[in-house]
Protein backbone atom coordinates (compact mmCIF):
# COMPACT_ATOMS: atom_id res chain seq x y z
CA UNK A 1 0.00 0.00 0.00
CA UNK A 2 1.31 3.50 -0.78
CA UNK A 3 1.59 5.77 2.25
CA UNK A 4 -0.84 8.57 3.00
CA UNK A 5 0.33 12.08 2.14
CA UNK A 6 3.07 12.98 4.61
CA UNK A 7 4.89 16.23 5.41
CA UNK A 8 8.61 15.52 5.71
CA UNK A 9 11.93 17.26 5.24
CA UNK A 10 13.97 16.22 2.21
CA UNK A 11 16.63 14.27 4.10
CA UNK A 12 13.97 12.16 5.83
CA UNK A 13 12.18 11.65 2.52
CA UNK A 14 15.28 10.17 0.89
CA UNK A 15 15.88 7.95 3.94
CA UNK A 16 12.34 6.55 4.00
CA UNK A 17 12.33 6.08 0.22
CA UNK A 18 15.59 4.12 0.45
CA UNK A 19 14.09 1.78 3.05
CA UNK A 20 11.05 1.20 0.87
CA UNK A 21 13.32 0.62 -2.16
CA UNK A 22 14.90 -2.27 -0.29
CA UNK A 23 17.97 -0.67 1.28
CA UNK A 24 18.71 -2.52 4.52
CA UNK A 25 22.34 -1.49 4.98
CA UNK A 26 23.39 2.10 5.58
CA UNK A 27 26.91 3.25 6.37
CA UNK A 28 27.78 6.89 6.91
CA UNK A 29 29.63 9.52 8.86
CA UNK A 30 27.92 12.70 10.12
CA UNK A 31 28.20 16.04 8.35
CA UNK A 32 25.89 19.08 8.20
CA UNK A 33 23.54 19.71 6.37
CA UNK A 34 22.45 16.09 5.94
CA UNK A 35 22.62 14.69 9.48
CA UNK A 36 18.85 14.29 9.57
CA UNK A 37 19.21 11.50 7.01
CA UNK A 38 21.40 9.13 9.08
CA UNK A 39 19.54 10.22 12.22
CA UNK A 40 16.29 8.98 10.69
CA UNK A 41 17.81 5.74 9.42
CA UNK A 42 19.51 4.97 12.73
CA UNK A 43 16.04 4.31 14.15
CA UNK A 44 14.17 3.28 11.01
CA UNK A 45 16.50 0.50 9.84
CA UNK A 46 16.16 -1.27 13.18
CA UNK A 47 12.39 -1.41 12.68
CA UNK A 48 12.79 -3.28 9.38
CA UNK A 49 15.57 -5.63 10.46
CA UNK A 50 18.29 -3.62 8.72
CA UNK A 51 21.73 -2.47 9.80
CA UNK A 52 22.85 1.09 10.49
CA UNK A 53 26.53 1.72 11.08
CA UNK A 54 28.18 5.05 11.75
CA UNK A 55 31.64 4.38 10.41
CA UNK A 56 34.75 5.93 11.91
CA UNK A 57 35.10 8.05 8.78
CA UNK A 58 33.73 8.64 5.29
CA UNK A 59 36.45 6.39 3.88
CA UNK A 60 35.45 3.43 6.03
CA UNK A 61 31.75 4.06 5.33
CA UNK A 62 32.07 3.91 1.55
CA UNK A 63 34.19 0.77 1.86
CA UNK A 64 31.48 -0.83 4.02
CA UNK A 65 29.05 0.01 1.19
CA UNK A 66 31.47 -1.71 -1.21
CA UNK A 67 31.56 -4.80 1.01
CA UNK A 68 27.80 -5.01 1.53
CA UNK A 69 27.28 -4.61 -2.20
CA UNK A 70 29.75 -7.41 -2.96
CA UNK A 71 27.53 -9.85 -1.09
CA UNK A 72 24.41 -8.64 -2.89
CA UNK A 73 22.78 -6.08 -0.57
CA UNK A 74 20.98 -2.92 -1.61
CA UNK A 75 23.13 -0.43 0.26
CA UNK A 76 23.86 3.26 0.46
CA UNK A 77 25.79 6.05 2.10
CA UNK A 78 25.12 9.76 2.37
CA UNK A 79 27.17 12.84 3.04
CA UNK A 80 27.70 16.44 2.01
CA UNK A 81 30.39 17.87 -0.25
CA UNK A 82 33.63 17.54 1.81
CA UNK A 83 32.53 14.08 2.96
CA UNK A 84 31.73 13.00 -0.59
CA UNK A 85 35.23 14.05 -1.64
CA UNK A 86 36.59 11.61 0.95
CA UNK A 87 34.45 8.82 -0.50
CA UNK A 88 35.79 9.22 -4.02
CA UNK A 89 38.44 6.51 -3.80
CA UNK A 90 35.82 3.95 -2.78
CA UNK A 91 33.50 5.07 -5.57
CA UNK A 92 36.24 4.54 -8.14
CA UNK A 93 36.88 1.03 -6.75
CA UNK A 94 33.16 0.27 -6.93
CA UNK A 95 33.07 1.46 -10.55
CA UNK A 96 36.07 -0.72 -11.34
CA UNK A 97 34.58 -3.74 -9.56
CA UNK A 98 31.16 -3.02 -11.05
CA UNK A 99 29.41 -2.85 -7.71
CA UNK A 100 26.00 -1.22 -7.32
CA UNK A 101 25.40 1.26 -4.51
CA UNK A 102 23.76 4.62 -3.91
CA UNK A 103 25.61 7.72 -2.76
CA UNK A 104 23.60 10.73 -1.59
CA UNK A 105 25.29 14.14 -1.75
CA UNK A 106 23.39 17.03 -0.11
CA UNK A 107 25.79 19.67 -1.39
CA UNK A 108 27.18 22.53 0.73
CA UNK A 109 29.59 25.34 0.01
CA UNK A 110 33.21 24.56 -0.91
CA UNK A 111 36.06 24.29 -1.70
CA UNK A 112 37.64 22.76 1.38
CA UNK A 113 35.35 22.73 4.38
CA UNK A 114 33.55 25.74 2.87
CA UNK A 115 30.37 26.39 4.83
CA UNK A 116 27.12 24.59 5.64
CA UNK A 117 24.88 26.63 3.35
CA UNK A 118 23.38 25.12 0.19
CA UNK A 119 25.49 25.00 -2.95
CA UNK A 120 25.67 23.11 -6.24
CA UNK A 121 29.37 23.34 -6.91
CA UNK A 122 30.03 19.57 -7.01
CA UNK A 123 28.66 19.18 -10.55
CA UNK A 124 32.09 18.57 -12.07
CA UNK A 125 33.04 16.04 -9.41
CA UNK A 126 29.73 14.20 -9.71
CA UNK A 127 29.50 14.07 -13.50
CA UNK A 128 33.14 13.57 -14.48
CA UNK A 129 33.80 10.43 -12.49
CA UNK A 130 35.04 12.08 -9.33
CA UNK A 131 38.16 10.02 -8.70
CA UNK A 132 40.84 8.41 -10.87
CA UNK A 133 40.24 6.22 -13.88
CA UNK A 134 38.01 6.08 -16.94
CA UNK A 135 34.60 5.79 -15.36
CA UNK A 136 31.33 7.64 -15.03
CA UNK A 137 28.68 7.58 -12.36
CA UNK A 138 25.02 8.07 -13.24
CA UNK A 139 23.90 11.25 -11.44
CA UNK A 140 20.25 11.98 -10.62
CA UNK A 141 19.30 15.54 -9.69
CA UNK A 142 15.91 15.76 -7.99
CA UNK A 143 14.17 19.10 -7.54
CA UNK A 144 12.90 18.13 -4.09
CA UNK A 145 9.51 16.93 -2.85
CA UNK A 146 7.99 13.89 -4.52
CA UNK A 147 10.91 13.61 -6.93
CA UNK A 148 13.18 12.79 -3.99
CA UNK A 149 11.04 9.69 -3.43
CA UNK A 150 10.83 8.69 -7.06
CA UNK A 151 14.48 9.20 -7.94
CA UNK A 152 15.69 7.35 -4.83
CA UNK A 153 13.87 4.28 -6.20
CA UNK A 154 15.34 4.94 -9.65
CA UNK A 155 18.84 5.23 -8.15
CA UNK A 156 18.70 1.75 -6.61
CA UNK A 157 17.22 0.25 -9.77
CA UNK A 158 19.83 1.84 -12.06
CA UNK A 159 22.63 0.75 -9.72
CA UNK A 160 21.52 -2.90 -9.86
CA UNK A 161 20.64 -2.85 -13.56
CA UNK A 162 24.04 -1.58 -14.65
CA UNK A 163 26.15 -2.76 -11.69
CA UNK A 164 27.40 0.75 -10.99
CA UNK A 165 27.48 3.26 -8.15
CA UNK A 166 24.77 5.89 -8.67
CA UNK A 167 24.75 9.36 -7.15
CA UNK A 168 21.70 11.31 -6.02
CA UNK A 169 22.74 14.95 -6.07
CA UNK A 170 20.70 17.26 -3.85
CA UNK A 171 21.67 20.31 -1.82
CA UNK A 172 21.46 21.47 1.77
CA UNK A 173 18.31 23.48 1.13
CA UNK A 174 16.52 20.50 -0.41
CA UNK A 175 17.45 18.39 2.59
CA UNK A 176 15.84 20.89 4.99
CA UNK A 177 12.72 21.91 3.06
CA UNK A 178 9.51 20.18 4.16
CA UNK A 179 6.90 19.23 1.57
CA UNK A 180 4.08 16.72 1.20
CA UNK A 181 5.08 13.37 -0.33
CA UNK A 182 3.51 9.98 -0.91
CA UNK A 183 5.65 6.85 -0.66
CA UNK A 184 5.05 3.76 -2.78
CA UNK A 185 4.76 0.43 -1.03
CA UNK A 186 7.88 -1.44 0.09
CA UNK A 187 9.43 -3.48 -2.68
CA UNK A 188 9.90 -7.16 -1.95
CA UNK A 189 13.61 -7.93 -2.22
CA UNK A 190 12.69 -11.41 -3.47
CA UNK A 191 11.15 -9.81 -6.58
CA UNK A 192 14.49 -8.33 -7.69
CA UNK A 193 16.52 -10.12 -10.37
CA UNK A 194 19.05 -12.55 -8.94
CA UNK A 195 22.61 -11.22 -8.80
CA UNK A 196 24.72 -13.97 -10.33
CA UNK A 197 28.03 -12.28 -9.57
CA UNK A 198 28.00 -11.79 -5.80
CA UNK A 199 30.58 -13.36 -3.51
CA UNK A 200 28.39 -14.91 -0.84
CA UNK A 201 30.09 -18.28 -0.39
CA UNK A 202 30.74 -20.82 -3.15
CA UNK A 203 29.63 -24.11 -1.67
CA UNK A 204 28.32 -26.21 -4.54
CA UNK A 205 29.47 -23.81 -7.27
CA UNK A 206 32.59 -22.35 -8.86
CA UNK A 207 34.27 -19.62 -6.79
CA UNK A 208 33.79 -16.04 -7.97
CA UNK A 209 36.00 -13.00 -7.46
CA UNK A 210 35.42 -9.24 -7.55
CA UNK A 211 38.41 -7.00 -8.07
CA UNK A 212 39.48 -3.72 -9.63
CA UNK A 213 43.13 -4.63 -10.34
CA UNK A 214 43.96 -6.19 -13.69
CA UNK A 215 47.65 -7.01 -14.02
CA UNK A 216 47.32 -9.72 -16.69
CA UNK A 217 49.56 -9.59 -19.74
CA UNK A 218 46.88 -9.99 -22.40
CA UNK A 219 45.48 -6.46 -22.28
CA UNK A 220 43.17 -7.41 -19.44
CA UNK A 221 42.68 -3.86 -18.14
CA UNK A 222 42.31 -2.58 -21.69
CA UNK A 223 39.47 -5.05 -22.27
CA UNK A 224 37.92 -4.22 -18.90
CA UNK A 225 37.87 -0.51 -19.72
CA UNK A 226 36.30 -1.17 -23.11
CA UNK A 227 33.67 -3.26 -21.36
CA UNK A 228 32.97 -0.42 -18.92
CA UNK A 229 32.77 2.05 -21.79
CA UNK A 230 30.19 -0.12 -23.54
CA UNK A 231 28.13 0.03 -20.38
CA UNK A 232 28.45 3.83 -20.17
CA UNK A 233 27.44 4.12 -23.83
CA UNK A 234 24.34 2.03 -23.10
CA UNK A 235 23.45 4.19 -20.10
CA UNK A 236 23.92 7.31 -22.24
CA UNK A 237 21.64 5.90 -24.93
CA UNK A 238 18.90 4.67 -22.62
CA UNK A 239 18.81 6.55 -19.34
CA UNK A 240 18.76 10.30 -20.05
CA UNK A 241 16.05 12.12 -18.14
CA UNK A 242 14.90 15.71 -18.36
CA UNK A 243 11.81 17.90 -18.09
CA UNK A 244 10.88 20.65 -20.55
CA UNK A 245 8.22 23.29 -20.20
CA UNK A 246 8.67 25.63 -23.12
CA UNK A 247 5.99 27.55 -25.04
CA UNK A 248 6.35 27.41 -28.85
CA UNK A 249 6.97 31.15 -29.08
CA UNK A 250 9.51 31.29 -26.23
CA UNK A 251 12.26 33.85 -26.83
CA UNK A 252 14.56 32.26 -24.27
CA UNK A 253 14.86 28.93 -22.47
CA UNK A 254 16.25 28.76 -18.94
CA UNK A 255 18.44 25.77 -18.09
CA UNK A 256 18.74 24.89 -14.40
CA UNK A 257 18.66 21.78 -12.21
CA UNK A 258 17.68 20.90 -8.65
CA UNK A 259 16.67 23.71 -6.30
CA UNK A 260 17.99 26.33 -8.75
CA UNK A 261 15.43 25.08 -11.29
CA UNK A 262 12.57 25.62 -8.85
CA UNK A 263 13.69 29.15 -8.04
CA UNK A 264 14.05 29.80 -11.77
CA UNK A 265 10.54 28.43 -12.38
CA UNK A 266 9.09 30.96 -9.93
CA UNK A 267 11.11 33.71 -11.63
CA UNK A 268 9.64 32.66 -14.99
CA UNK A 269 6.14 32.84 -13.48
CA UNK A 270 6.87 36.35 -12.16
CA UNK A 271 8.05 37.48 -15.61
CA UNK A 272 4.89 36.27 -17.36
CA UNK A 273 3.32 39.51 -16.11
CA UNK A 274 5.96 41.45 -18.08
CA UNK A 275 5.18 39.60 -21.32
CA UNK A 276 8.50 37.80 -21.38
CA UNK A 277 7.94 34.41 -23.00
CA UNK A 278 10.33 32.00 -21.30
CA UNK A 279 10.70 28.23 -21.15
CA UNK A 280 12.43 25.94 -18.68
CA UNK A 281 14.67 22.98 -19.47
CA UNK A 282 15.56 20.93 -16.39
CA UNK A 283 18.12 18.12 -16.69
CA UNK A 284 17.23 15.31 -14.28
CA UNK A 285 20.19 13.09 -15.16
CA UNK A 286 23.30 15.27 -15.00
CA UNK A 287 25.30 12.35 -16.33
CA UNK A 288 24.26 11.37 -18.86
CA UNK A 289 23.43 15.02 -19.61
CA UNK A 290 20.40 15.21 -21.94
CA UNK A 291 22.38 16.84 -24.74
CA UNK A 292 20.24 15.72 -27.72
CA UNK A 293 17.04 17.13 -26.18
CA UNK A 294 18.65 20.48 -25.38
CA UNK A 295 20.26 20.59 -28.81
CA UNK A 296 16.84 20.18 -30.48
CA UNK A 297 15.34 22.86 -28.26
CA UNK A 298 18.15 25.31 -29.06
CA UNK A 299 17.27 25.07 -32.75
CA UNK A 300 13.90 26.65 -31.99
CA UNK A 301 14.72 29.15 -29.24
CA UNK A 302 17.16 32.00 -29.96
CA UNK A 303 18.54 32.37 -26.42
CA UNK A 304 19.55 30.02 -23.62
CA UNK A 305 19.99 31.32 -20.05
CA UNK A 306 21.85 29.12 -17.55
CA UNK A 307 21.42 29.60 -13.81
CA UNK A 308 23.43 27.64 -11.24
CA UNK A 309 24.33 27.60 -7.53
CA UNK A 310 27.96 27.61 -8.65
CA UNK A 311 30.19 29.93 -10.62
CA UNK A 312 29.77 27.88 -13.78
CA UNK A 313 29.92 24.09 -14.09
CA UNK A 314 26.79 22.70 -15.80
CA UNK A 315 27.10 25.60 -18.24
CA UNK A 316 29.91 23.64 -19.93
CA UNK A 317 27.51 20.81 -20.78
CA UNK A 318 25.05 23.40 -22.05
CA UNK A 319 27.76 24.81 -24.31
CA UNK A 320 28.51 21.28 -25.61
CA UNK A 321 24.80 20.81 -26.32
CA UNK A 322 23.91 24.19 -27.81
CA UNK A 323 27.12 25.29 -29.52
CA UNK A 324 26.50 28.34 -31.66
CA UNK A 325 22.86 27.54 -32.38
CA UNK A 326 21.68 30.02 -29.74
CA UNK A 327 23.10 32.84 -27.63
CA UNK A 328 24.11 31.51 -24.19
CA UNK A 329 23.90 33.64 -21.02
CA UNK A 330 25.12 32.55 -17.61
CA UNK A 331 24.50 33.65 -14.03
CA UNK A 332 25.82 31.74 -11.04
CA UNK A 333 26.22 32.25 -7.34
CA UNK A 334 28.84 30.65 -5.12
CA UNK A 335 27.86 28.57 -2.09
CA UNK A 336 26.49 30.27 0.98
CA UNK A 337 23.97 32.52 -0.73
CA UNK A 338 20.33 31.58 -1.27
CA UNK A 339 18.96 33.57 -4.19
CA UNK A 340 15.29 34.50 -4.43
CA UNK A 341 13.12 34.26 -7.54
CA UNK A 342 13.42 38.08 -7.80
CA UNK A 343 17.23 37.77 -8.09
CA UNK A 344 16.88 35.24 -10.90
CA UNK A 345 14.23 37.40 -12.59
CA UNK A 346 16.78 40.27 -12.70
CA UNK A 347 19.19 37.99 -14.56
CA UNK A 348 16.54 36.77 -17.00
CA UNK A 349 15.41 40.33 -17.79
CA UNK A 350 19.01 41.31 -18.41
CA UNK A 351 19.68 38.26 -20.59
CA UNK A 352 16.51 38.87 -22.60
CA UNK A 353 17.70 42.43 -23.32
CA UNK A 354 21.30 41.30 -23.72
CA UNK A 355 22.46 44.32 -21.68
CA UNK A 356 24.98 42.37 -19.58
CA UNK A 357 23.88 44.01 -16.30
CA UNK A 358 23.35 40.71 -14.45
CA UNK A 359 25.29 37.60 -15.45
CA UNK A 360 27.26 37.47 -18.68
CA UNK A 361 27.10 36.31 -22.26
CA UNK A 362 29.20 33.22 -22.93
CA UNK A 363 31.58 33.55 -25.84
CA UNK A 364 31.38 30.07 -27.39
CA UNK B 1 -3.75 31.83 -4.90
CA UNK B 2 -0.25 31.79 -3.46
CA UNK B 3 0.72 33.15 -0.04
CA UNK B 4 4.10 33.27 1.60
CA UNK B 5 4.49 33.83 5.33
CA UNK B 6 7.78 34.36 7.16
CA UNK B 7 7.95 33.56 10.88
CA UNK B 8 10.92 34.91 12.84
CA UNK B 9 12.08 35.24 16.43
CA UNK B 10 14.44 33.90 19.09
CA UNK B 11 15.16 30.18 19.21
CA UNK B 12 12.76 28.82 21.85
CA UNK B 13 9.79 31.07 21.03
CA UNK B 14 8.15 28.34 19.01
CA UNK B 15 8.79 30.09 15.72
CA UNK B 16 9.36 26.94 13.68
CA UNK B 17 6.33 25.25 15.28
CA UNK B 18 4.09 28.08 14.04
CA UNK B 19 5.35 27.28 10.55
CA UNK B 20 4.61 23.56 11.03
CA UNK B 21 1.06 24.35 12.14
CA UNK B 22 0.38 26.51 9.08
CA UNK B 23 1.97 23.87 6.83
CA UNK B 24 -0.01 20.94 8.25
CA UNK B 25 -3.21 22.99 8.25
CA UNK B 26 -2.66 23.95 4.60
CA UNK B 27 -2.04 20.35 3.60
CA UNK B 28 -5.16 19.27 5.51
CA UNK B 29 -7.08 21.87 3.51
CA UNK B 30 -5.82 20.30 0.27
CA UNK B 31 -3.32 23.02 -0.65
CA UNK B 32 0.24 22.50 -1.84
CA UNK B 33 2.65 23.60 0.88
CA UNK B 34 6.38 24.14 1.36
CA UNK B 35 8.24 24.88 4.58
CA UNK B 36 11.69 26.41 4.30
CA UNK B 37 13.66 26.86 7.56
CA UNK B 38 16.74 28.95 8.01
CA UNK B 39 19.52 26.85 9.37
CA UNK B 40 22.86 28.04 10.56
CA UNK B 41 25.75 27.06 12.74
CA UNK B 42 24.03 28.80 15.66
CA UNK B 43 21.50 26.87 17.72
CA UNK B 44 20.65 27.93 21.27
CA UNK B 45 19.78 31.56 21.91
CA UNK B 46 20.15 32.46 18.27
CA UNK B 47 17.56 33.61 15.79
CA UNK B 48 15.21 31.26 13.99
CA UNK B 49 13.06 31.82 10.97
CA UNK B 50 11.07 29.88 8.44
CA UNK B 51 8.97 30.63 5.39
CA UNK B 52 5.78 28.75 4.62
CA UNK B 53 4.17 28.89 1.19
CA UNK B 54 0.57 27.83 0.58
CA UNK B 55 -0.88 27.60 -2.91
CA UNK B 56 -3.81 26.02 -4.72
CA UNK B 57 -1.34 25.21 -7.54
CA UNK B 58 1.96 23.35 -7.48
CA UNK B 59 4.58 25.50 -5.73
CA UNK B 60 7.82 26.05 -7.65
CA UNK B 61 10.25 27.87 -5.35
CA UNK B 62 10.19 27.25 -1.59
CA UNK B 63 12.27 30.45 -1.29
CA UNK B 64 10.17 33.62 -1.32
CA UNK B 65 11.19 36.90 -2.97
CA UNK B 66 8.79 38.96 -0.83
CA UNK B 67 6.65 37.39 1.89
CA UNK B 68 3.03 38.52 1.98
CA UNK B 69 3.00 38.28 5.76
CA UNK B 70 5.70 38.60 8.41
CA UNK B 71 5.35 37.33 11.96
CA UNK B 72 7.99 39.00 14.14
CA UNK B 73 8.20 37.51 17.62
CA UNK B 74 11.03 39.87 18.64
CA UNK B 75 12.32 43.26 17.60
CA UNK B 76 15.49 42.11 15.75
CA UNK B 77 13.24 40.01 13.49
CA UNK B 78 11.13 43.05 12.61
CA UNK B 79 14.28 45.04 11.80
CA UNK B 80 15.72 42.25 9.68
CA UNK B 81 12.66 41.22 7.69
CA UNK B 82 10.56 44.41 7.42
CA UNK B 83 12.29 45.46 4.18
CA UNK B 84 11.46 42.10 2.54
CA UNK B 85 7.67 42.26 3.05
CA UNK B 86 5.58 42.74 -0.10
CA UNK B 87 3.70 46.01 -0.61
CA UNK B 88 0.29 45.84 1.09
CA UNK B 89 1.57 42.90 3.11
CA UNK B 90 0.74 42.31 6.75
CA UNK B 91 3.12 42.38 9.70
CA UNK B 92 2.21 40.65 12.97
CA UNK B 93 4.12 41.88 16.01
CA UNK B 94 4.53 40.24 19.39
CA UNK B 95 3.61 43.30 21.47
CA UNK B 96 4.20 41.40 24.73
CA UNK B 97 7.89 41.79 24.02
CA UNK B 98 8.28 45.04 22.07
CA UNK B 99 6.21 48.05 21.08
CA UNK B 100 8.21 49.35 18.12
CA UNK B 101 6.33 49.39 14.81
CA UNK B 102 7.50 49.33 11.17
CA UNK B 103 8.69 52.56 9.58
CA UNK B 104 7.00 51.66 6.26
CA UNK B 105 3.48 52.94 5.64
CA UNK B 106 2.58 50.54 2.82
CA UNK B 107 2.04 47.54 5.11
CA UNK B 108 -0.69 46.67 7.56
CA UNK B 109 0.31 46.08 11.19
CA UNK B 110 -1.34 43.96 13.86
CA UNK B 111 0.11 44.01 17.37
CA UNK B 112 -0.75 40.87 19.31
CA UNK B 113 -0.14 40.72 23.09
CA UNK B 114 0.63 37.01 22.81
CA UNK B 115 1.87 36.29 26.34
CA UNK B 116 -1.02 38.12 28.06
CA UNK B 117 -3.63 36.37 25.92
CA UNK B 118 -1.98 32.99 26.41
CA UNK B 119 -1.89 33.53 30.18
CA UNK B 120 -5.59 34.40 30.10
CA UNK B 121 -6.42 30.95 28.71
CA UNK B 122 -4.08 29.05 30.97
CA UNK B 123 -0.40 29.18 30.05
CA UNK B 124 2.21 31.71 28.89
CA UNK B 125 3.75 28.97 26.84
CA UNK B 126 0.91 29.14 24.35
CA UNK B 127 2.07 32.54 23.04
CA UNK B 128 3.04 31.08 19.66
CA UNK B 129 -0.34 29.32 19.38
CA UNK B 130 -2.17 32.60 20.08
CA UNK B 131 -0.08 34.20 17.35
CA UNK B 132 -0.73 31.51 14.73
CA UNK B 133 -4.43 31.79 15.55
CA UNK B 134 -4.29 35.54 14.98
CA UNK B 135 -2.32 35.09 11.73
CA UNK B 136 -4.77 32.56 10.28
CA UNK B 137 -7.76 34.65 11.37
CA UNK B 138 -6.44 37.92 9.94
CA UNK B 139 -5.15 36.51 6.65
CA UNK B 140 -8.00 34.07 6.19
CA UNK B 141 -5.50 31.35 5.25
CA UNK B 142 -7.11 28.77 7.55
CA UNK B 143 -10.34 28.53 9.51
CA UNK B 144 -10.12 27.93 13.25
CA UNK B 145 -10.92 24.23 12.69
CA UNK B 146 -8.21 23.93 10.01
CA UNK B 147 -5.70 25.67 12.27
CA UNK B 148 -6.47 23.24 15.10
CA UNK B 149 -6.09 20.32 12.66
CA UNK B 150 -2.75 21.81 11.64
CA UNK B 151 -1.63 21.97 15.27
CA UNK B 152 -2.63 18.34 15.78
CA UNK B 153 -0.72 17.29 12.67
CA UNK B 154 2.36 19.24 13.71
CA UNK B 155 2.33 17.80 17.25
CA UNK B 156 1.40 14.20 16.43
CA UNK B 157 2.40 12.00 19.37
CA UNK B 158 2.11 14.87 21.86
CA UNK B 159 -1.67 14.69 22.31
CA UNK B 160 -1.55 15.91 25.92
CA UNK B 161 -0.78 19.42 24.64
CA UNK B 162 -3.75 19.55 22.26
CA UNK B 163 -6.44 20.99 24.61
CA UNK B 164 -4.26 23.83 25.91
CA UNK B 165 -3.02 24.69 22.42
CA UNK B 166 -6.56 24.63 21.06
CA UNK B 167 -7.62 27.22 23.66
CA UNK B 168 -4.69 29.43 22.71
CA UNK B 169 -5.45 29.18 18.97
CA UNK B 170 -9.11 30.04 19.64
CA UNK B 171 -8.00 33.03 21.72
CA UNK B 172 -5.93 34.27 18.76
CA UNK B 173 -8.98 34.03 16.48
CA UNK B 174 -11.14 35.83 19.06
CA UNK B 175 -8.56 38.61 19.37
CA UNK B 176 -8.82 39.34 15.64
CA UNK B 177 -12.62 39.10 15.64
CA UNK B 178 -13.16 41.31 18.69
CA UNK B 179 -10.06 43.50 18.54
CA UNK B 180 -9.20 42.66 22.13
Amino acid sequence: MPSEKMLMIGSHVVAEAAVRAGCRYYFGYPITPQNELPEYLSARLLEVGGTFIQGESEVSSINMVLGASAVGARTMTSSSSPGVSLKQEGISYMAGMELPGVIINMMRGGPGLGNIAPSAADYFQATRGGAHGDYRTPVLAPAGGQELVDLTFVAFDLADKYRTPVMLLGDGLMGQVMEPVIFPDFIDLKDLPEKDWIVDGCEGREPRALFSMFLGQQGELYQHNLHLQEKYDKITAEEMRWETNCPDDAEMVVVAYGTAARIAESAIEELEAEDLRLGLFRPITLWPFPKPALRELSKKVPKVAVFEFSLGQMVEDVIFSVGERAEIYFHGLPGGIIPTPADVADFLRSAAKGDGKVGRRIDV
Amino acid sequence: MITRTTFAGFGGQGVLLMGYVLCHGGMHKGLDVTYFPSYGAEMRGGTANCTVTLSDKKIASPVASKPDALVAMNYPSLEKFEPTVAENGTVFLNSSLFTETPSRDDIEVLQVPTAELAREVGSDRGANMVMIGAVCAKTGLLTVEETIKGMEGALKGKEKFFPQNQKAIERGFAFVADGK
